[in-house]
């Protein structure tokens, strides 16, 4: 046997459990589920099959097609705010900040990502809800005569996800900024460009695959979330996630939560090739 | 517009740290309730939580599927990157794509689909079950981290051990894995990390014996209490405490 | 200790592109030879192939006699000093040079011992303790070769090895290395672009360009008589004239048609091939010799150079005789 061939052989074998895993603990199960979301349910009994009914369902209850919509709406508002109030902080760490400091004031700004994520969602619950931080600050100062209906509300699932997602993209923002060689703003600034210009023409391009990069994961991670909506959110208006959870817990509708999880599958997919071409997620 | 940037470096701040803040004093309420106002200070609820038999056996459980499935993982991802790293094969790309996949696939479909695979082929949940879905999610991710940290330096010192008479293993145990100690690190502690704070899989995948998150839901349910503030303040604590040696010993020598 | 190597008919093909094209070289035991050539001459592939790291696409490679065809590195008789150096960071001087030994068993006590002796044989005596990042490039350089040289190869491999030190520490280097060679007896195979290093420490050069050998022998031949083109204008400055019918352009001359190839130092007031009365256009001081551009009376628009001695005051516009005490003639 030739020495490539060895080497190949030798690659092949040092593959094989991780691509074996993935194989059977993601792709068999994966492929398992699109299966499963084409059976329909016969009392509480599952019958296999090839039936569409699911996915007709779910383009025609209006329960269902809200779900996928509050998903949407949600991530896109929290994606884009998170992305707003994100940048700012790590331009702010990266440039402006002493860079003995830098380092020390990242990990602050991000400390409370370590938190567990249940209790984090919970947490905000203390500060939003009807006796919360909030609403007695605001009491206690006379602004308001009634306490403010947050808790319950969209409005604080995104404010639970804005939190956690600013944290992730000031990390990654961050990473890219510092990777900047600071020659290209003085090239930029040498040439007779101002702080904005330079910001505008050169900055924030070179750093535009991060932000992407950044804005997928925060897709990614926010529209497939049960806890936050759960938590802050409550049952007022149901996300997609929390759906496919009722499905899995009051009725054993396995069928009907496969095909949701589908559709799933099918934004992030298409959030994914709207975006690859800017993504470096092997940098991440 | 220098004032500014401080002002919105200090609010930045205030917004993360409230919650935080919140959680970590109202631990102390001498009260029922964990909201304003405060009323004084005690470390009943600390005591309630530590002497509670289910909830430190859930911290262990969790601890236990951590350490497990962040070691499998890391094995899995570091052997995987240094084959792809190192060989040129058909598909190459291809393979790097399917290994990170998982990264991308939400953690509720994934535990949807491998409860679907228990189920068919009649394997009983445990914490084993939740742990084979705890290497998918970060077999990626240290896959990802590892294979971005060989470089020609360490594919030079590879290549010259081999000139010298090394066999694989050999090379792997004596030049990779000791050149890549921090890399490798940070993706263990990150694996156990994700791993330890994971909800949707674990609630899904276990029965009998749960982890910390599962828990800490179930207590959730009977709604707001000072107890789940300890629990949280505690668990923060561990994290905490895992980040900055992370930092202290990886990070700091590295460079 | 030592082996010969003998490479037969080696060709390698990336793709559409031939980086070696038929090449047959053979290397006696202990000989020191240089691969010389510019970047992308096919002389790393060459060392990558005797080394084990790349297959050829056609053709073998025998050391000592023995085909190593299908040979992976670690069983090759070969042992290599990389450009990079390639050390180990996270071993001390001494385990990265007992490495080799202890891949092949050797006892912890012997290949300590053998480590630290050959550490002194590159002049780090009393260091094996130290770590490579502590090391200047002229050291780290040493503990490279001490290391590639204490499993005892029968061939070694130098990849540039003095490239990314600074020219006078790279002078120093090559008289150590021809001194270890002579001392050791390995066959050493040598990769370099620089002349002067080729000149330096070779026993043979071995010119290469395009994925061929085009020339090789001795130092003092390849630069005296090279046999092409490309290595008179590789192995250092030359001048050239063509000739016509017997005629240069600045007169009638003894040689055969071609290019005429002068060296700027062989060009003297003595020489013994005439070229006539030239104008001195300009100068300068070297140190070791005054270079000048001059041209000859009877061909204005040619421009010579020519390498005078240090202790000539040439001022522009100064009419020199010139002749040449050396010269070959060469085809295109």
């Amino acid at each position: 046997m030739s020495l490539a061939a060895r080497d190949r052989r030798l690659a092949w074998g040092l593959l094989a459990p991780a691509l074996l895993w993935t194989a059977a603990f993601f792709i068999l199960p994966f492929l398992g589920m699109v299966a499963l979301s084409f059976a329909h349910m016969e009392g509480r009994q599952i019958v296999h099959g090839f039936d569409a009914g699911n996915y007709v369902r779910i383009f025609t209850d209006w329960t269902m097609l809200k779900a996928l919509i509050n998903s949407l709406e949600i991530t896109a508002v929290v994606t884009v705010i998170s992305i707003v109030l994100a940048y700012p902080l790590a331009a702010i760490i990266a440039f402006r900040v002493p860079v003995r400091w830098q380092r020390l004031a990242l990990l602050l700004a991000v400390l409370p990502f370590w938190t567990s994520y249940v209790v984090r969602s919970y947490s905000w619950l203390l500060v939003l809800g009807q006796n919360g931080v909030v609403n007695q600050t605001l009491l206690g100062l006379g602004l308001i005569a009634e306490p403010l209906q947050i808790a319950s509300t969209r409005a604080a699932t995104v404010i639970g996800f804005v939190h956690f997602f600013v944290m992730l993209l000031t990390l990654t923002i961050y990473a890219n900024l510092i990777q900047l060689s600071p020659n290209y703003a003085r090239a930029a600034q040498d040439l007779g460009a101002g702080r904005w210009q330079t910001f505008a023409h050169v900055i924030l391009p070179l750093t535009l695959p991060g932000v992407v990069t950044g804005a997928f994961l925060t897709f990614v991670l926010c529209i497939g979330d049960y806890i936050t909506p759960q938590i802050l959110g409550g049952n007022a208006e149901l996300t997609l996630p929390q759906l496919i959870m009722l499905q899995l817990g009051r009725s054993g509708n396995f069928p009907l939560a496969s095909a949701l999880s589908v559709i799933l599958m099918a934004v992030v997919t298409l959030a994914y090739v709207t975006s690859s071409r800017w993504l470096r997620l092997d940098r991440v | 517009m220098r004032h500014l940037a401080w002002a919105y470096l200090a609010a930045a701040y205030v917004f993360v740290f409230l919650p935080v803040v919140v959680l970590v004093v109202f631990s102390f309420q001498d009260g029922r309730l964990p909201v304003p106002p405060f009323r004084g200070v005690t470390l009943d609820w600390y005591a309630k939580v530590l002497a509670d038999g289910k909830l430190m056996a859930a911290l262990w459980n969790s601890l236990v599927v951590a350490v497990v499935s962040s070691t499998v993982a890391l094995i899995l991802g570091f052997l995987a990157a240094h084959a792809l790293a190192r060989v040129r094969l058909p598909g190459s790309a291809l393979m790097r794509g399917v290994l990170i996949a998982p990264l991308t696939v939400s953690y509720l479909i994934i535990a949807l689909g491998l409860l679907n695979l228990y189920t068919q082929t009649g394997i009983r949940l445990s914490l084993w079950t939740a742990g084979i879905g705890h290497v998918v999610i970060n077999l990626p991710l240290c896959f990802a981290i590892t294979y971005a940290a060989m470089g020609d330096h360490q594919k030079a010192a590879e290549r010259a051990a081999r000139d010298l008479g090394a066999p694989e293993w050999k090379v792997l145990l004596l030049i990779s894995a000791p050149m890549l100690s921090a890399p490798l690190a940070a993706a263990f502690f990150l694996s156990v990390t994700f791993s330890w704070d994971e909800f949707i899989i674990a609630f899904l995948l276990t029965r009998f014996d749960v982890t910390l998150p599962v828990e800490i839901w179930s207590m959730l349910r009977s709604g707001l209490s000072p107890a789940t503030n300890a629990v949280g303040s505690l668990v923060f604590l561990v994290s905490v405490t895992l980040v900055i040696l992370l930092e202290l010993l990886v990070f700091r020598r590295a460079k | 200790m030592t082996a010969s190597v003998s490479i037969q008919s080696v060709s390698q093909r990336y793709g559409a592109a031939l980086a070696l094209h038929d090449v047959s070289l053979e290397i006696a035991a202990g000989e020191f030879v240089v691969l010389l050539g510019p970047s992308g001459c096919g002389k790393t592939t060459l060392l990558n192939i005797i080394g084990g790291f790349a297959e050829p696409t056609s053709g073998r490679v025998l050391i000592g006699g023995r085909d190593m065809t299908g040979v992976a590195p670690k069983d090759r008789p070969t042992t290599t000093v990389f450009q990079d150096y390639a050390l180990f960071p996270h071993m001390s001087l001494r385990d990265n040079v007992a490495f080799g030994l202890r891949m092949r068993g050797v006892p912890r006590a012997d290949r300590a011992r053998k480590a630290d002796a050959m550490l002194a044989l590159v002049g780090l005596e009393g260091r094996g303790d130290r770590r490579p990042h502590e090391l200047s490039g002229g050291q780290r350089q040493r503990v490279a070769l001490a290391r590639a040289l204490a499993v005892e190869p029968d061939v070694l491999l130098l990849d540039e090895p003095l490239g990314a030190l600074d020219l006078k520490l790279r002078r120093q280097m090559q008289d150590e290395l021809k001194a270890i060679q002579r001392r050791v007896g390995t066959t050493f195979v040598h990769v370099t672009h620089d002349q002067e290093e080729a000149m330096a420490i070779a026993d043979r050069i071995v010119v290469m360009n395009g994925g061929r050998i085009e020339d090789h022998g001795p130092p003092r031949e390849v630069y005296l008589h090279p046999k092409t083109l490309f290595t008179a204008g590789f192995m250092g400055e030359i001048n050239r004239i063509p000739v016509r019918n017997g005629r240069a352009p600045f007169g009638p001359v003894p040689v055969a048609d071609g290019i005429l190839c002068i060296r700027p130092e062989a060009m003297t007031p003595t020489g013994s091939l005439h070229i006539g009365p030239c104008t001195v256009r300009d100068a300068a001081f070297f140190g070791t010799h005054v270079r000048a551009h001059v041209s000859p009376l009877a061909a204005p628009d040619l421009r010579l150079v020519v390498h005078l001695p240090q202790s000539q005051i040439v001022e522009e516009g100064r009419v020199l005789d010139l002749g040449a005490d050396s010269h070959v003639v060469l085809t295109e």
